[in-house]
């Protein structure tokens, strides 16, 4: 290795730690990238990218099934799974190989190694890796991100109880499946599996499905899947879970009969990487397997930093390249860099009906003491949905009386992952109901029914 | 034929004012006695009646506009019988220039001679007040995100003393919301070279701090103020009124203001040269006591006028000081509710004040500052004795009035609140 010195190290090839890099090197320092797999991390190896491709693969299944209602006539459909899930490697490896150009392209030195904190000297951190060598660096920004959390008396056992990493590479499809957990990756793969002719059993500890959202999007998309026939049990506590060669078997508090399946997912959260780091030997503390930091990813060792998953929930790729950003601003000490807000990061799930949302839920804004003025517009009032045939679902919007303020956006239905964005930058923006209304939505588009939600928030809606 | 409506004056010393609100669209029907406008005077909001019947073709000064001239054509009303298109092709087009508002700098700069309001031709010209300051037509704009604009307006916080963090400067709400609360740092740290401000921050001076300045500035400059005080034993005043509002009918209740308003009127009466107004060349005598009192309202202060007070009998005089005082606070009063008149009462004495200078409210001639009724010793016959007593102090225009003559009012004054049964004579 000929060079072994940098301005910046960043522990960690995701979402966060390539982009950190990347705007360092824009910035005119010397980055230097230290990832032990595959550059692109989870999100887009074992996260993000490749469920993406599954769930599309099941949603074209999905819309064979409805081709009769378009007056298309299909013949026999097979579903080769081998070929689904090879498909989703490729391109996860087309989007892996991305990230390794554009580092180069930035001329950010990448290592293929697991890295150890070292001692500080001369303000440089030493930084020891798996293979022997030593770098070191002004600052270092740890980006280990994290991994699915285990529960206490259930272990993943990678055949019959399965983690994310295990659920998105089945050889062969159960027969049925219980998920543990219905967060965004829990409901993800119900979705999956349910479309690709699973029996689907999705259990949750609290009393609704994807709890962090809106209750009136967590109630829509339960009906929505237990329409299609996923079960769905909420605030049920599992026991105890014993697996043998013909599955899994699991007993609810309060249930004598155990709830049995071919297979488990546990969904139930993640924890970060935060093991064999050497963080024992510096100030950094770590809160229940996460890194602390404050607004500005600074740990609580000097020239140390920490974004993304191993420093906590929401745990979203788009929130660490974010943070990735703002750390290297901040310590390059540009102007105007500003911590992220509460309630900027959006949140998507892609299950069917897919779901959006930012800013506030209706429950929370209430108890800030918000007077509120809220809005919902159903797709099955909009054009657009009800000619491409997925008019379920609808648009909220939370406003402040007040002010005007958008405090909060809830989408649930066709492409509202793609359309949140809309309000995301209304609220970076400052807009008020009165620039939101002002604007032209074209027509005839899913997003007329984000205008009109939030006309409806003011009693103007026009077509509901 | 389409009908003109005009910029009214809602007060004498009105010349320009801001178009708060439009409470009718273009094409709403419009019945004579109407409100179609809400108008931001000097002193308050006032609604706008329409005085015939129409639909409402055209607006052509938008809601929020400051600085409109009196008798600037506002909007335009279609007959019965017309349609608005029929007015817009009978030639009331809008007019070439926009109403300006004080930060379209170009163009209030253009206008450098304001065209006299009685010289604007039938056709619908809108005219630019001059300016109040040539500041505000230098002024630039200010980039500031919508959200930031409703609370630094809601907050009553001005834009101008905030320095944006967004993009550009832009301000936006965590700027608003720091002026208000955060450490000097945050907000006047950018300010390279400015005087040192301590940490504090603007609020916007609403028409009426802005009228309360302008009007008690002048008076301190342009009128000679002196300052006599007596002390006057209310005992017997305040029996009077104990006896009075025992017998009086329900819901009257007479408050020591109102006796001390009238004791102020019949005083003007007794001794006219007191009640008195200097105009230069001459100066005007007042046949009735037309007496302004002071009411604290939020943001400020408005003294409506009880008129002809002294043809005014307790029990009526309360009643009007009862209705007065809660329009005031409501923001409710008409124009000529609160301006003229020729003298006025300012009561701190709730307060526990004992005695304070009041400053004149111009064109008035006087204003009698009173304090509390407190009991104090006070010698009687070479005997000390204790009683309640009251001090009053006179603020007069020495142009209009001398101090002799300020003397005798006080004195009658004092007779008059020493001997109620006479005031109520």
């Amino acid at each position: 290795m000929t060079d072994t010195q940098f301005d910046i190290a960043v522990i960690g090839g995701g979402p966060g730690g390539y982009v950190a890099a990347i705007r360092a090197a824009q910035l005119g320092l010397k980055p230097v990238v230290i990832e032990r797999e595959n550059l692109g991390g989870i999100c887009l190896n074992w996260g993000c990218i490749p469920t993406k491709a599954l769930l599309r693969a099941a949603e074209l299944r999905h819309s064979i099934d409805e081709m009769a209602d378009f007056g298309i006539t299909v013949g026999e459909v097979k579903v080769d799974l081998a070929a689904v899930v090879k498909r989703s490697r490729k391109v996860a490896g087309r989007l892996s190989m991305g990230v390794k150009h554009l580092l180069k392209k930035n001329k950010v030195t990448v290592i293929a190694a697991e890295a150890k904190l070292g001692a500080a000297k001369d303000g440089l951190r030493q930084i020891n890796l798996s293979n022997g060598d030593m770098v070191s660096a002004k600052h270092v920004i740890i980006a280990t991100g994290a991994r699915a959390r285990a529960l206490p008396n259930i272990e993943a056992n990678g055949k019959t109880i399965l983690t994310y990493r295990e659920a998105m590479v089945p050889e062969t499809m159960p027969e049925s499946l219980i998920i543990v957990g219905s967060g965004a990756i829990g409901s993800e793969f119900a979705s999956f599996y349910h479309d690709m002719g699973v029996k689907v059993t999705l259990v949750e500890a609290l009393d609704r499905i994807l709890p962090v959202e809106d209750e009136d999007v967590s109630a829509f998309v339960q009906k929505s899947f237990e329409k299609r026939g996923i079960k769905i049990m909420t605030g049920v506590k599992l026991q105890a879970v014993t697996s043998d060669a013909n599955g899994v078997q699991a007993s609810i508090e309060g249930q004598d009969k155990p709830l049995q399946a071919s297979r488990m997912i546990l969904a139930v959260g993640i924890t970060g990487n935060t093991e064999n780091l050497g963080l024992e030997a510096t100030k950094i503390k770590v809160d229940r397997g996460h890194i602390v930091t404050d607004q500005w990813g600074a740990t609580g060792e000097a020239g140390i930093y920490a974004i993304g998953d191993v420093t906590g929930p929401p745990w979203l790729a788009h929130k660490a390249s974010h943070e990735g950003i703002i750390c290297v601003e901040k310590i390059t000490g540009q102007k105007d860099v500003h911590a992220i807000g509460a309630g900027a990061v959006p949140g998507c799930t892609y299950c069917r009906p897919q779901v959006a949302s930012v800013g506030m839920t209706e429950a929370a804004a209430k108890q800030a003491g918000h007077d509120l003025k809220i809005g919902q517009f159903p797709f099955a009032g909009n054009g657009k949905a009800i000619a491409l045939g997925d008019d379920g679902g609808f648009v909220k919007t939370i406003f402040d009386a007040k002010t005007g303020e958008l405090l909060g956006a809830h989408m649930v239905g066709p492409e509202v992952t793609e359309l949140i964005q809309g309000y995301a930058i209304a609220r970076t923006l400052e807009a008020t109901e009165a620039e939101l209304m002002a604007t032209i939505f074209p027509h005839p588009t899913l997003s007329e029914a984000m205008h009109e939600s939030v006309l409806d928030a003011y009693d103007r809606a026009i077509h509901f | 034929m389409a009908i003109e409506i005009k910029m009214p004056a809602l007060s004498p010393t009105m010349t320009t004012g801001t178009l708060a609100k439009w409470l009718v669209g273009e094409g709403d029907r419009v019945n004579s006695g109407d409100v179609i406008a809400e108008i931001e005077t000097d002193k308050a909001t006032m609604e706008v009646e329409s005085v015939d019947d129409g639909v409402m073709a055209k607006i052509f000064v938008d809601a929020g506009t400051e600085n409109v001239a009196v008798g600037a054509v506002i909007a335009v009303l279609a007959e019965d019988g017309e349609t608005a298109s029929d007015v817009a092709k009978a030639g009331l087009q809008e007019p070439s220039s926009p109403v300006p508002v004080t930060s379209v700098a170009a163009e209030a700069k253009e206008r450098a001679e304001p065209v006299p309001v009685t010289a604007a031709p039938v056709k619908a010209v809108l005219v630019a007040a001059p300016a109040p300051q040539s500041k505000s037509s230098d002024k630039p704009r200010i980039f500031a995100s919508p959200l930031a604009r409703r609370i630094a307006a809601d907050r009553n916080i001005a834009l101008e003393g905030i320095t944006g963090s967004g993009p550009y400067g832009r301000i936006l709400r965590r700027d608003v919301e720091s002026a208000a609360t955060a450490p000097i740092a945050q907000t006047t740290a950018a300010l390279a070279g400015a005087t040192q401000q301590g940490d504090s921050y603007l609020v916007a001076n609403s028409q009426m701090r802005k009228a309360i300045a302008s009007r008690l500035q002048d008076s301190k400059q342009q009128a000679p103020h002196f300052y006599l005080t007596v002390d006057c034993v209310i005992d017997n005043l305040l029996e009077a009124r104990k006896s009075l509002n025992a017998k009086a009918a329900e819901g009257i209740k007479i408050s020591v203001n109102d006796m001390i308003i009238r004791a102020a009127a019949m005083a003007l009466i007794a001794v006219p040269e007191a009640n008195a107004s200097w105009e230069g060349e001459n100066t005007r005598l007042f046949r009735h006591a037309d007496i302004a009192m002071a009411v604290a309202i939020d943001g400020g202060l408005i003294t409506p006028i009880v008129w002809a007070a002294e043809q005014k009998g307790l029990a009526a005089l309360s009643q009007v000081t009862t209705d007065l005082a809660a329009r005031a606070r409501d923001g409710k009063l008409a124009a000529n509710e609160y301006t003229g008149g020729s003298f006025t009462i300012s009561n701190l004495g709730m307060f526990g004040v004992r005695e304070f200078a009041a400053v004149i409210n111009p064109p008035h001639g006087g204003i009698l500052a009173v304090g509390a009724g407190e009991q104090r010793p006070i010698v009687i016959d070479g005997n000390l004795a204790v009683a309640t007593v009251m001090s009053v102090t006179l603020s007069a225009d020495h142009r209009a009035v001398d101090g002799a003559v300020g003397a005798r009012w006080l004195q009658a004054f004092k007779g008059f609140v020493e001997n109620p049964v006479t005031m109520l004579l």
